[in-house]
């Protein structure tokens, strides 16, 4: 039952688990979530391995056959994707205790782990599924939990980084919403694959090509390409600490597995692609994102907001893997969801340390970090050298393989941009090592963050060197799902 | 004139969502108040739904209810999708709305360009009295 | 709250009306346009009604705050608790066909429950959010 239920059960589980944790008393809501996020990581495990063994996996909801009802469908992009989210959100939750009691109302911690589990559920909803307006449905259980768990922080700005968030996300979902109509209204189906068959048909009419527009603007939303990206700084800099981590670490990239889905399966690539300004456009806002987004990155006073900058950054690189167009450029956007996960996770988990001993996470603070607390300032460094792509660390491997797309185009000063931005990266990790390292503070007494939140943060930070250096698990799924996109091409 | 309206007006259903979303969406960006953007959103969210709704709709077809003698229905299929899309907007006013009860108890204004002044001028505070502190610390470090 | 009689009287009168109307659209649900949605909607203003005008305090004594969370709790665990039942039944989630011995009546009776759920959860909902918005400013 188990192994024939297995996708709907990676939604399903998180899904009543949420109502639960309502009705029992709170203090089990954690320990439920904790047991839910990691018998969700291992199903998604197990799922992995039967997509690889079978192929592509379909399950018919309700046992309705696909296009009538609703089909959730598995390759290896989704595969990757859900991977991703499951294992940051089982992985965040260990963390989660300490510091949700430090920064969230007392009174509140059940409604904020349903609000997780909700959060859980609709973004691995929005990777499994194979119909249209089921992934409008989940996105926008993912975003409205999400805007809950940014305003959580106890802090009062925070509930004005979530109403703006709120507005942003939903103008986005909406634009999504109008391009699903209009492609909805010109080939009456909305199972994925059906419509990527039926587009073909009536692919050179205004409705498509406005449908088209409506979709990649309400996606880039979603993800924060430049220059729709200014919601983020503030949804992560004032959202309680493992927020920050889990949504900055799956939010966008779900976002941009949407943009990959449409653009590459339902509209297919000769479709996307077939004017080459759409490209170029691509191109220039992503190469606008690396450089103004590290750029941003360098001035920041708080640490939280040089990071969601920096992420700005990350995501103008996976786009420009994807402009490119060629099976390198994919490898490396999709190798980057999974290597931007891991450096981003480890980067804020790190964060949240010190939030919970200093209550803040201005640069001044830093002072003397890396002989209080040695053990997550390693983190830090380990993640920041990832996020630079110095080799042996995750995000190496990434942007390699993005100079290698650029070089196989010919493209060179795409290759100076990565470069550039790799330097900027340098100046602003550089600023926060510069002041933990060296420079002193009054307190010189160890505040090392407790076990149950160190732990959590010295995985990821190691997974960033395991990946850096045992590159096949991330390669393998990455290839795979590239293929798999430029082969979906009609 | 003919032209006029064949070409221009036997649609007018996408003149109307066309023009509820654009009202919509310049009240969003326009409005520093935050009620008056949530009324904005929820504008332009209902003429997305109106759009799904006209789409549904089959000339000559009676609502798409199973009964005698008749043969040509309406499309149901966009009324549920809109039903789904409906329980999403009010969840997300609600939401909104909620959010917004809070900042005005957190700040006392519901202003967007007054709560950015507030934060500025928290934030010039903090900065003067981190200030004044390192300027003590300073004095204390040194032998008098 | 008022003390008008006229209102109160009239909506004395409406409101066991309202609410025979939501559990009518609840049970024809499947027959006639209606269900869960609307219904949990008609019934939760039968209660804002009640609460408009005897005040907040009388219908939160009636509906407790965390009564309301329970139900709609209750509600997404009624609907999803059908689709577990499926699946251990040997079907896909939400395959109501298993659910009793021929498809029709397991259809059926799969969509009176979901429906319940989902009425369930509406009406709690509805009611929930405007309790926390009329109790907000309650000195």
């Amino acid at each position: 039952m188990i192994m024939d239920n297995l996708i709907a059960l990676l939604v399903i589980i998180p899904l009543l688990a949420a109502p639960l944790c309502l009705l029992l008393p709170a203090r089990w809501s954690w320990l439920l979530t904790t047991a839910v996020s990691w018998l969700v990581f291992g199903l998604t495990i197990l799922m992995l391995y039967q997509v690889d063994s079978q192929g592509i996996l379909s399950y018919h909801l309700g046992g309705w056959e696909p296009p009538w009802g609703i089909e959730y469908r598995v390759d290896a992009l989704n595969a990757l994707v859900a991977l991703i989210v499951a294992g940051i959100g089982a992985v965040v939750i260990p963390y989660a205790r300490l510091s949700v009691r430090a920064e969230v109302a007392a009174d509140n911690s059940a409604g904020f782990y349903a609000a997780y589990l909700l959060a859980l559920t609709g973004l691995l909803g929005i990777t499994l599924t194979g119909d249209v307006f089921n992934l409008f449905v989940f996105l926008e259980i993912s975003s409205l939990s999400s805007y809950i768990l940014i305003s959580q922080h106890r802090e009062r700005r925070a509930l004005v980084a979530a109403y703006q968030y709120l507005v942003m996300g939903t103008i986005g979902a909406t634009f999504l919403l109008i391009g699903i109509g209009l492609l909805y209204g010109m080939t009456g189906t909305l199972n994925m694959a059906d419509l990527a068959e039926r587009l073909q048909e009536v692919e050179q009419t205004r409705t498509v090509y406005t449908g088209f527009a409506f979709i990649v603007v309400g996606a880039s939303i979603k993800l924060a390409l430049f220059p729709l990206h200014w919601w983020m700084p503030n949804a992560y800099t004032y959202a309680p600490s493992v927020v920050s981590a889990f949504l900055a670490a799956t939010a966008t990239k779900v976002a941009v597995y949407v943009l990959l889905r449409f653009l590459f399966t339902v509209f297919g690539v000769e479709f996307s692609f077939r004017s080459e300004f759409f490209q170029s456009a691509l191109i220039f806002l992503s190469v606008a994102a690396v450089l103004v987004g590290s750029a941003l990155a360098i001035v920041q006073i708080n640490v939280k907001r040089l990071l969601a900058y920096s992420s700005v950054a990350q995501i103008g690189y996976m786009i420009l893997g994807l402009a490119l167009l060629n099976l390198l450029g994919l490898t490396a956007a999709t190798l980057h969801l999974f290597n931007h996960a891991l450096m981003k996770g480890a980067l804020f988990l790190a964060l949240g340390c010190i939030a919970l001993r200093m209550g803040a996470t201005e640069i001044s603070q830093l002072r003397g970090m890396g002989k209080r607390m040695p053990i997550t300032m390693a983190a830090f460094v380990i993640g920041g050298l990832s996020l630079i792509g110095v080799p042996g660390t995750a995000g190496f491997i990434s942007k390699w393989y993005l100079a290698l797309a650029a070089f196989e185009r010919g493209w060179w000063p795409l290759i100076l941009v990565i470069v550039v931005g790799s330097l900027l990266a340098v100046v602003y990790i550089w600023r926060v090592v510069e002041v933990a390292y060296f420079q002193e503070s009054e307190d010189q007494s160890r505040c090392e963050a407790p076990l149950s939140m160190l732990i959590p943060t010295a995985v990821l930070a190691l997974a960033n060197i395991y990946f850096g250096l045992d590159t096949r698990l991330p390669l393998y799924l990455a290839d795979s799902a590239a293929q798999l996109l430029l082969g979906s091409a009609p | 004139m003919d032209w006029l309206l064949k070409d221009w007006f036997s649609h007018y259903n996408y003149w109307i969502a066309i023009f509820l979303m654009m009202i919509g969406f310049y009240t969003v960006i326009s409005r520093g108040n935050m009620v008056k953007q949530i009324v904005g959103l929820n504008i332009f969210q209902t003429s997305v739904f109106i759009l799904y709704i006209s789409l549904g709709n089959v000339a000559g077809g009676s609502a798409p209810i199973v009964r005698e003698g008749i043969t040509l229905f309406s499309n149901p299929l966009p009324h549920v999708l809109i039903l789904t899309a409906i329980v999403v907007g009010v969840a997300t006013s609600a939401l909104g709305l909620a959010l917004i009860v809070r900042i005005k108890e957190a700040y006392g204004t519901i202003e967007e360009d007054e709560i950015r002044e507030v934060d500025r001028m928290r934030e010039s505070v903090e900065i003067h009295i981190e200030d004044a502190l390192q300027d003590k610390t300073l004095h204390e470090d040194t032998p008098r | 709250m008022t003390r008008d009689p006229v209102l109160k009287i009239t909506a004395k009168f409406l409101i066991p009306l309202i609410m025979l109307f939501a559990l009518y659209v609840q049970f024809h649900g499947e027959y006639s346009p209606g269900g869960g949605f609307q219904a949990g909607v008609i019934f939760a203003s039968a209660i804002i009604l009640y609460g408009l005008v005897f005040g907040v305090e009388a219908a939160s004594a009636v509906l407790p705050m965390s009564f309301l969370i329970r139900q709609a709790a209750a509600g997404v665990l009624l609907y999803g608790g059908v689709g577990v039942v499926s699946m251990l039944l040997g079907g896909q989630f939400l395959n109501y066909n298993l659910l009793a011995a021929d498809p029709v009546s397991g259809q059926h009776l799969g969509i009176i429950l979901v429906e319940l759920g989902v009425g369930l959860t509406v009406t709690a909902v509805m009611v929930i959010i405007f309790f926390v918005f009329a109790d907000r400013n309650r000195p």
